[in-house]
């Protein structure tokens, strides 16, 4: 287990370097994406419509954050991860049509989601879910907000922050998967818990 | 009946809703932090720590401990005079919304618009109570999604009695995994029609956490949920650990006895919750949170009497 200090973009190689288990945290650009950014930036790669911003090499934040106007800048006020489950039927297309080398969510995703970070070179990194005032505080500028009439959540923004962290390497692009194991451990203690329940 | 003035009413939603999304109360917190302590692994003491860290952050700033402040569901019980009670709660989230600053999360269900005030139809949405001894007293929820998202209801049969309430326990929270930000509270309906045990599964998610229900029978239930769900190993944010809940609440009513519906709604660790009481003579005390005098006016300090 390694505590690695990135840099963003990232490289391929970066990506692929991460292990499961490891400590990351990273300085540059995130650009945070949930359900309808997602949807939104797939139909505009179909439509072969420019992107506001270049996802490809760069994090990808699963992250609807509350954010304050100040004048004319955005000021963040809380920014954890949301549930990254829900991107799972999307992201393996974004993966491939649009691209990024890191993810950052809670939860975890999906078997479809790991064969796509294996095939792309792209690690998923796990932050605390709920822990938005912490997040919000590793973030330097709101740098700027594309598709702001998606709604605040649902919005791409993008965040200037300075070690971001720490992120546990929940997924790495060698199909290794925290998640999995305790999934696998989770099955082992049912039968226990089936037994307890008099199931 | 002597009637609460509006500016009351109004100043206290958006009171109750900055104190429910900026502080934990007492018994959550608590909970939290036992948690903390049991747990030996880097990777869920890690993420503990991070929760607890990031709880002081939120009370020191006065900002929401969760990016995701919810929608809104209020529980009033009506004992006290008072003007258009909704009007009121729909000014007090419209001001929260700015104030605090909450993030707006009421959309349109079909076309997904966001009016971005976290107003819209039936939202807030409200429970009403009847109360007693002359006072209004108001509770907010803010319920986030990831959480929410998790929660089922299943039409059992009564033939699938005790084990069929256990195993739908056991088969929500391994389809919910990872996913709803576990340490989780698990609030479950047992009985009454669809809605009313749904509704029950969240109200069950007020009580102030680890407390039993009166039923005997009911509370021997929750325990032996509690401490066999408890070492499923999920652990916190479903990185494995010891524990996976924070409690688990039942609450009931009775049902057709060709029924037996079973709810489970589920609660991340950000339980938030907040309650003020409103005396006719605009005087107002937070039951869920320690409130300094003077803060608000007509506030005075509430002692620690957790949740309801």
């Amino acid at each position: 287990m390694a505590e690695v200090h990135l840099r963003l973009p990232a490289s391929e190689e970066q990506a692929r370097g991460l292990r499961a288990g490891d400590i990351v945290f990273l300085t540059g650009l995130l650009f945070t994406a949930r359900d309808e950014a997602h949807l939104r930036a797939l139909e505009y790669r179909r439509e072969g419509k420019e992107l506001p911003v270049r996802f490809t090499d760069g994090a990808l934040y699963h992250c609807g954050p509350i954010m304050k106007k100040e004048g004319e800048r955005w000021a963040i006020v809380a920014a954890g991860p949301t549930t990254s489950g829900r991107m799972n039927s999307l992201e393996p297309e974004f993966l491939e049509k649009i691209g990024a080398r890191l993810i950052i969510g809670k939860g975890g995703m999906n078997k479809g989601v790991g064969e796509a970070m294996k095939k792309h070179g792209a690690a998923y990194l796990a932050f605390t879910g709920g822990a938005a005032v912490l997040a919000a505080r590793r973030v330097r500028e709101v740098r700027g907000v594309h598709w702001l009439d998606l709604g605040m959540p649902e919005a791409v923004w993008v965040l200037d922050a300075e070690e971001f962290g720490p992120l546990t390497v929940g997924m790495d692009a060698s199909g290794a998967s925290l998640f999995e194991d305790v999934s696998r451990q989770v099955e082992r203690n049912t039968a226990e818990v089936r037994k307890k329940l008099g199931l | 009946m002597a009637m609460i003035p509006d500016k009351v009413i109004e100043d206290t939603v958006v009171e109750i809703l900055r104190l429910a999304v900026t502080k934990l109360p007492a018994d959550v917190e608590a909970a939290l932090r036992r948690i903390y302590e049991e747990e030996k692994e880097p990777a869920s003491k890690m993420q503990m720590q991070a929760i607890l860290e990031n709880l002081k952050l939120a009370e020191e700033t006065g900002t929401p401990l969760c990016q995701d402040t919810g929608i809104h569901v209020f529980f009033v019980r009506l004992g006290a005079g008072c003007g258009d009670i909704e009007g009121l709660i729909r000014k007090g989230v419209e001001r929260a919304t700015k104030e605090v600053p909450l993030r707006p999360n009421a959309v349109h269900p079909v076309t997904r618009r966001n009016p971005g005030q976290n107003l819209g139809v039936h939202m807030p949405y409200i429970y009403y109570e009847p109360g007693s001894g002359g006072c209004l007293e108001i509770t907010v929820m803010p319920k986030g999604a990831g959480s929410e998202n998790m929660s089922q209801l299943a039409m059992l049969t009564p033939s699938a009695g005790v084990k069929g309430i256990k195993e739908f326990a056991l088969n929500t929270l391994l389809r919910a995994g990872s996913n709803p930000c576990p340490p989780i509270l698990i609030g479950m309906g047992i009985g009454g029609s669809a809605d009313i045990c749904m509704g029950l599964a969240k109200k069950a998610l007020l009580r102030p956490v680890g407390s039993s229900n009166p039923d005997p029978d009911l509370a021997r239930l929750e325990r032996e949920l509690f401490e066999a769900l408890n070492g499923i190993g999920i652990g916190p944010m479903g990185l494995g650990g010891k524990n996976t809940l924070l409690g688990f609440h039942i609450e009931h009513a009775f049902c057709h006895t060709a029924s037996h519906p079973v709810a489970v709604n589920i609660q991340c660790w950000a339980a938030r919750k907040a309650t003020a009481r409103i005396f006719p003579d605009g005087r107002v005390e937070y039951l869920t949170h320690d409130v300094k005098a003077g803060r608000q006016q007509g506030s005075r300090a509430a002692g620690k009497k957790g949740g309801r």
